[in-house]
């Protein structure tokens, strides 16, 4: 077996050396009558070839690539660079340990420095830490975070976060003294309702968590929204699951938001069928010693040279043990450092480029889409690169369902999250389409019937 | 500092008595164990303890330690200068590097505290374990 | 001359650039407000493909890697990352939206169905959940599945009991599930026995956390008393699978009383690490748990994998979408090689290895407990001229990883080894003279220690100015 290196010979070397006759006698210790259960029934051992045969067929059974996808509601195709593809893939990043000796680890460092750095200019806050599981997951810790920090209970929810983070915010607080509660989407510009918010919001208030671009694609009045959260002195905690809008929209700093937590899987991870994603977390200084998660500072060694190390460490729970500010031990790190791989790579202009491109043509299909005479775009301004559509007769499964015969995934029906609502489908646009593409997907809606 | 004057606990506090007022650091002992230390986070001035409640928490880079209230009573100031300064507490555990002071409940409770003698033997045991 | 490359900001300049994509052409105006819109973002990188190459370059050859050398880390199970899976995982065939329909991606439904199916023949569990993202998620996932299956029968308890030779994120999972912990001490022999339990056991007890074999290495042998003395007093027993290397086509912690256990696919199947993650912690749970189990869940309906959200008993969702997929793709693509002829060999090897090591180092480092150990051994520093973090920062000056140190906690200045079974015995003989020549050094030239590396590309960094003063980006002219 090539992953295992000791020869017969060498086994009966140590064995010797050790004093055993049998390998068997290593495990003495387990009760005998449980031990050495029998394996028959496993699949037996696959060669190299094999194993690839073995893969292709499985992936044959996959037929998703024949289509032209519109796919979005929380993970993205964009444009991921090779360079980025290439670099990310040696060994080097790959194959290292979490970087506790920080003397034969100062390239993931400082390469998680640089990724901290680009990710608190993108969102104008102090501080980002190393990554979380993911963005429902980063959310849920905002949310903690968010308790610790004010010493208050109660958190609002706004109710266009995604239906995922949702879910996960209340897994995580399901035994926690945390009540949590739900504001309303105003149908009338999809946006939080300031009425319903301000109703809400008391002195018992940790934070306002509200997303933006929020799920029904559209971007929320984020000052407005930190401005009501502020006067209760609760925090606005902005959630983000299309984090190139970042490259796109004004920083939360802007708006005084406090802490923005969310998904970076569209910095240059493949889809992957939901993960290994990458969650993040930005927030201002005053946050820093609750933060969850490891975070890498700059500092300097023996000679005096620059070098990079985990600092801040008491917060985690190798340190605290059940104080700690998150359970968190292993993250994302390898996603953190092809996520700051690929934000170097596209740059400045590349950045912008892409985030711009992904809303237009968004605006180009909602533009071409009022023509359309079966289908309404709910939401024609304020979006970023995601559209609520509502299919005007029939369900939305049904009108999907006839695209899909046209060789086009044409969106996420909200019926999978929300079952009353029947007839609205969510579509996502990015740089890597075409305007033809798009011309395609219109064609086919207007044949529709 | 004339530690003579001073008063100390099992946990390696030290209490510095005027009236019903107490200053409260740790010991030099103390400071030596946790070694260099990052951050302190300490109490709201105002806040009601039990004595053994916890009351600050000293970092340093690979551990946390809690400071317990060394009598019960209410925080009044806490030393302004270890948020810049974290390192005062290893430099000067017995002035510059003080947490906090606090005005004392129960005066009957400062009898269990240990004189620096009988601190200092205190310390000797535990080296000779 | 600073041995890294200069931060990616410090060789930025106006006007270069890295990105293949083009000018746009997109006909149409943007449809949201102005004010909303940002400008550039300033200081942001502006550099070339050639040197975006160059700098990640540089930075690889400051990381030391498993591709590199030998990763004895207790606890850790830094195995060979097999090459092939990394191709597997990479493939554009597993590429799926994780929202595509259900029968356009059967077969990535496929991959995790049959994982779970190794999960289960090797752990003797009655179902998984594939969905925690790490070891730590996965605790923190069963820690909230013991919670509800005990509210469900009317009696919720506060207390979890985790033996002092634990992990820390036993107990910080086992809090945010909103337990509190007590401390369980380890007999002279470094395990838990049912009479030390007993005093514990009191109604309040939701569950034991157990690490077994346990951070020293030893396997629990009371394990299956306990689970009867848990069972007893209305409690459960929770493994953390992190060292299930060692037990590997050995036992199933089913068989023993288990039960919930999570497993560590970048430990035990062979993930890589990546610098830290992404891992992967799936769960597993006895049958009468089995309700409690997150959403969403892959079965088999009438011939189709189908992807289910409807549990009335479930703890809910604990991640988007489904789990680390790809990093299941490679744990599966592992168990495929290894098949039923070497699941067994993996555990015996590594447990050779590791007495090997053992049996070869205890005549020149205390050993704390002298127990048999399986997959790792765990010497203490005492009686030596100078601190494990010393011999730890030497064998970096020789090219090796260090073991795990000053873990487990009840362990003066441990050195926690753990050599795994992809390593030859000759890398083992290597990593053994070394540690005999170091321990010489420390005798006759401890200064060397204390000063060390010497070799890296940097020396070592002082973690105190870090954690005082804060650096954690880069400022236009302030991180020189």
């Amino acid at each position: 077996m090539r992953f295992l290196p000791l020869t017969d010979a060498a086994r009966e070397e140590i064995k010797k050396a050790i004093g055993i006759k049998d390998s068997k006698e290593l495990f003495k210790s387990i009760p005998a009558d449980k031990s050495f259960f029998d394996l028959a029934a496993l699949p037996s051992a696959l060669s190299e070839p094999e194993l690839i045969a073995e893969f292709k067929a499985l992936g044959r059974k996959n037929s998703f690539q024949e289509y032209l996808s519109f796919l979005g509601a929380g993970a993205y195709a964009h444009f991921i660079p090779e360079v980025v593809a290439y670099l990310s893939a040696k060994g080097e990043f790959v194959t290292p340990y979490t970087p506790y000796q920080p003397e034969v680890s100062q390239g993931n460092l400082q390469a998680i420095f640089e990724y901290q750095t680009m990710m608190t200019m993108l969102t104008g806050l102090d501080v980002a830490n190393a990554s979380l599981y993911d963005g429902a997951t980063a959310v849920a810790e905002a949310v903690l975070l968010a308790v610790r920090k004010s010493g208050r209970q109660r958190v609002l929810l706004a109710d266009s976060l995604h239906p995922e983070t949702m879910a996960v915010v209340r897994t995580y607080t399901q035994n926690l003294p945390i009540e949590l509660a739900t504001v309303a989407v105003n149908e009338a510009d999809g946006r939080v309702d300031l009425a319903d918010l301000t109703s809400k919001l008391n002195d018992q208030t940790a934070a306002l968590v509200f997303q933006s671009p929020n799920f029904l694609g559209v971007v929320e009045d984020s000052a407005a929204l930190a401005q009501a959260a502020h006067q209760q002195r609760a925090y606005a905690v902005q959630a983000v699951t299309e984090a190139m809008s970042l490259a796109y929209l004004r920083p939360a700093a802007d708006f005084a938001v406090d802490v923005v937590a969310g998904e970076a899987q569209s910095f240059g991870l493949s889809l992957g069928f939901g993960g290994p994603y990458l969650g993040f977390m930005t927030a201002r200084e005053e946050f820093l010693r609750q933060m969850p998660g490891r975070i890498v500072g700059q500092t300097k060694d023996l000679d005096g040279k620059r070098g990079y190390v985990l600092t801040l460490s008491t917060r985690e729970q190798h340190i605290k043990r059940e104080k700690a500010t998150s359970n968190i031990c292993s993250n994302e790190a390898w996603c953190a450092l092809r996520a700051g791989m690929y934000l170097a790579t596209m740059g400045k202009d590349g950045l912008a480029l892409a985030a711009r491109d992904s809303h237009l043509h968004a605006a180009y299909f909602v533009a071409k889409a009022a023509k359309l005479k079966r289908v309404k775009v709910v939401y024609t301004k304020n979006f970023y690169n995601e559209v609520l559509l509502e299919i005007r007769k029939g369900t939305a499964e049904a009108f999907l369902a006839t695209l899909k015969k046209k060789k086009i995934l044409a969106g996420v029906p909200l019926s999978w999250f929300y079952p009353a609502v029947g007839n609205r489908v969510l579509l996502a646009f990015s740089e890597v389409q075409r305007c033809a593409d798009i011309d395609r997907l219109l064609l086919a809606m207007g044949e529709h019937s | 500092m004339e530690l003579e004057k001073l008063l100390f606990t099992k946990e390696h506090e030290w209490v510095r008595l005027e009236g019903d007022s107490a200053m409260v650091g740790i010991t030099d002992y103390a400071q030596h164990e946790l070694g260099d230390v990052v951050y302190v986070e300490l109490p709201a001035p105002g806040k009601e303890l039990k004595k053994g409640d916890p009351s600050a928490n000293i970092e340093s880079v690979k551990a946390v330690s809690d400071v317990f209230a060394p009598l019960s009573g209410t925080i009044g100031a806490v030393n302004p200068k270890l948020a810049a300064n974290p390192e005062l507490v290893n430099q000067e555990p017995y002035g510059d590097g003080f947490l906090f002071t606090m005005k004392i409940k129960q005066a009957d409770e400062v009898k269990e505290l240990l004189d620096h003698k009988k601190y200092e033997e205190y310390l000797r045991g535990i080296a000779g374990e | 001359m600073s041995p890294l490359p200069d931060l990616i900001f410090e060789i930025s300049r106006d006007g270069k650039t890295a990105h293949g994509l083009g000018a746009s052409h997109v006909q149409a105006e943007p449809a949201i407000d102005p004010g909303l819109r940002r400008a550039g973002i300033a200081d942001f990188p502006q550099v070339s493909e050639v040197e975006i190459v160059r700098h990640y370059m540089a930075l690889a050859r400051l990381n030391y890697s498993l591709d590199q050398g030998l990763y004895p880390l207790g606890s850790c199970t830094m195995k060979y990352n097999p090459k092939i899976n990394e191709k597997l995982a990479g493939s554009e065939d597993f590429q799926a939206h994780p929202y595509t329909p259900r029968e356009l991606v059967q077969g990535n439904l496929e991959i995790m169905a049959r994982l779970e199916e190794w999960l289960l023949a090797l752990t003797g569990m009655a179902g998984f959940t594939c969905a925690p993202a790490a070891g730590a998620h996965g605790e923190f996932t069963g820690m909230l599945v013991i919670r509800k299956y005990l509210q469900d029968k009317g009696d919720p308890r506060r207390v979890v009991l985790i033996p002092d030779s634990a992990h820390g994120t036993n107990p910080s999972s086992a809090h945010f599930a909103g337990y509190e912990i007590r401390e369980v001490p380890s007999n002279g022999e470094g395990i838990i026995d049912v009479d030390g339990l007993r005093p514990f056991l009191k109604d309040d007890v939701a569950a034991l956390m157990m690490t077994n074999p346990n951070t020293l290495g030893i396997f629990e042998k009371n394990i299956t008393a306990i689970a009867d003395a848990l069972h007893g007093n209305g409690s459960l027993l929770y493994m953390d699978g992190a060292n299930l290397n060692a037990l590997l086509g050995i036992v199933r912690p089913g068989d023993l009383g288990v039960d919930v256990m999570h497993i560590n696919l970048h430990k035990t199947f062979a993930t890589p690490h990546g610098g830290g993650g992404p891992g992967s912690g799936p769960v597993g749970v006895a049958a009468h748990l089995l309700p409690y189990l997150p959403v969403p869940r892959v079965v088999k309906q009438g011939g189709a994998y189908e992807i289910v959200y409807d549990a009335p008993h479930s703890i809910g969702r604990i991640k988007n979408f489904y789990g680390q997929f790809l990093v299941m793709v490679r744990a599966l693509a592992y168990l495929c090689s290894l098949g039923r002829e070497n699941v067994r060999r993996v555990a015996e090897d590594a447990v050779l290895n590791a007495n090997y090591i053992r049996k070869k180092l205890q005549d020149v480092l205390d050993l704390p407990y002298p127990t048999a150990t399986m997959h790792e051994v765990v010497f203490s520093d005492k009686n030596l001229p100078v601190k494990t973090l010393d011999i730890a920062k030497r064998l970096l000056d020789y090219g090796l990883h260090p073991f795990t140190i000053y873990f487990p906690l009840i362990v003066h200045g441990a050195m926690m080894i753990e050599p795994t079974e992809t390593e030859s015995k000759e890398t083992l003989d290597e990593f053994i003279a070394v540690m005999n020549k170091i321990l010489v050094e420390a005798r006759e030239q401890p200064e060397l220690l204390l000063q060390a590396p010497h070799q890296t590309p940097v020396r070592r960094l002082d973690e105190t100015l870090a954690a005082r003063q804060p650096v954690l980006k880069w400022r236009k002219g302030e991180n020189l």
